[in-house]
């Protein structure tokens, strides 16, 4: 498939209706989809055929995109009812066989004291599906809002753990160094494929701006034994 | 790919699988992909798989996955039937060692705990 059709076929993916801003709903444009899943499938041949995971699915844009590009089957899990119903009304659309979880891959680092709560993947419930896919594909909440902080690098660990072959993320530029260093001591690699704009549209009260572009990198990690 | 994760209840023999109950069935046919299947089969816990297949009344699976399951034609119809068309949409999945209930709706796990549970 084309890039512009891809693109095409995506722009018609429902998003949130009533975005939460405590789990940072921001929808993956079709734009941002399209490019990171048709690179993913044509540069790496990550996609086709592929067992194919979405963490913080959301509305299954991701998966909905990889599905599109011939991936064998895809897992999305998201924490929010409301986004996974959104993506079941869009899979049934789509008609493809993508399987949904609710499940928190993340809980509070115990060794915090309150003022600096942060979050990290919870490790018992990842063991058990260490290497159950090929390619994850995600974007991940930024861990921008309180009480969110750290779970980019907690989505980035479960992504690690659960892919054999790659992973596909997208991280703010601004924290580039700290994630791949991060990568490294979880014995993986990490490429920045491209610089991409994510434009953030007036959502939310607090947004002042009609919209943002905040900067984006769109990563592609593999570990290191591979 | 689902078990229980309540604090405590880390024997592993009862945590995994979970123990599906009451729950409604629906096939949705697709086409079959041998290599697709090939590459689940290294991936899943048959044991496990082939247990909770067993406990549904679906297709029997073998207990031990076949030496050559590829040119195995009857074993590759009944696992693409089995892995890629049985939707369970609504039902339960019951630990069977702490006996916590995860519901399923709308063909939908949902495997958060309430905060105690953590």
């Amino acid at each position: 498939m084309k890039l512009n059709a891809l693109e095409g076929y995506l722009q018609e993916v429902r998003v949130f209706d009533n975005p939460k801003v405590h789990y940072e709903q921001y929808p993956t444009s079709a734009h941002l989809a399209a490019r990171i899943v048709y690179t993913a499938a044509n540069s790496y041949d990550d996609i086709e055929d592929k067992l194919v995971a979405d963490l913080g699915c959301g509305c299954g844009m991701l998966g909905i995109a990889a599905f599109l590009m011939g991936a064998g089957h895809v897992t999305g899990l998201d924490i929010d009812a409301d986004a996974l119903g959104i993506a079941q009304a869009n899979i049934s659309k789509f008609e493809v066989p993508m399987d949904l979880v609710r499940s928190d891959i993340t809980h509070p680092n115990p060794v915090d004291q309150d003022a600096t709560a942060s979050l990290i993947a919870n490790e018992a419930l990842l063991r058990r599906l260490s290497k159950t896919v090929d390619t994850v594909v995600m974007n991940p909440p930024f861990g921008t809002k309180p009480g969110n902080k750290g779970i980019d690098m907690a989505f980035l660990r479960a992504a690690l753990t659960l892919a054999t072959t790659a992973v596909y993320s997208l991280h703010k530029s601004s924290t580039r160094d700290y994630i791949r260093a991060k990568a490294k001591s979880w014995g993986a690699t990490g490429q920045v494929l491209a610089e991409l704009r994510f434009d953030v549209p007036q959502m939310y009260k607090f947004h002042k701006k009609k919209s943002v572009d905040i900067q984006v990198d769109l990563w592609r990690f593999q570990q290191d034994s591979c | 790919m689902l078990q229980c994760h309540v604090k405590g209840c880390n024997d592993p023999s009862l945590s995994f699988p979970l123990q599906l109950k009451d729950v409604e069935l629906e096939q949705v046919e697709t086409e079959q992909n041998d290599d697709l299947l090939a590459n689940l089969l290294q991936k899943i816990d048959w044991n496990a798989l082939q247990m909770t297949a067993t406990e549904l009344g679906l297709a029997s699976l073998p207990e031990t996955i076949p030496d050559d399951p590829d040119s195995d034609e009857a074993f590759m119809i009944k696992l693409h039937e089995v892995l890629m068309e049985m939707n369970i949409t609504q039902g339960k999945m019951e630990c069977r060692g702490c006996g916590h209930v995860y519901p399923i709706k709308d063909g939908i796990p949902n495997m958060l705990l309430a905060e105690h549970e953590i």
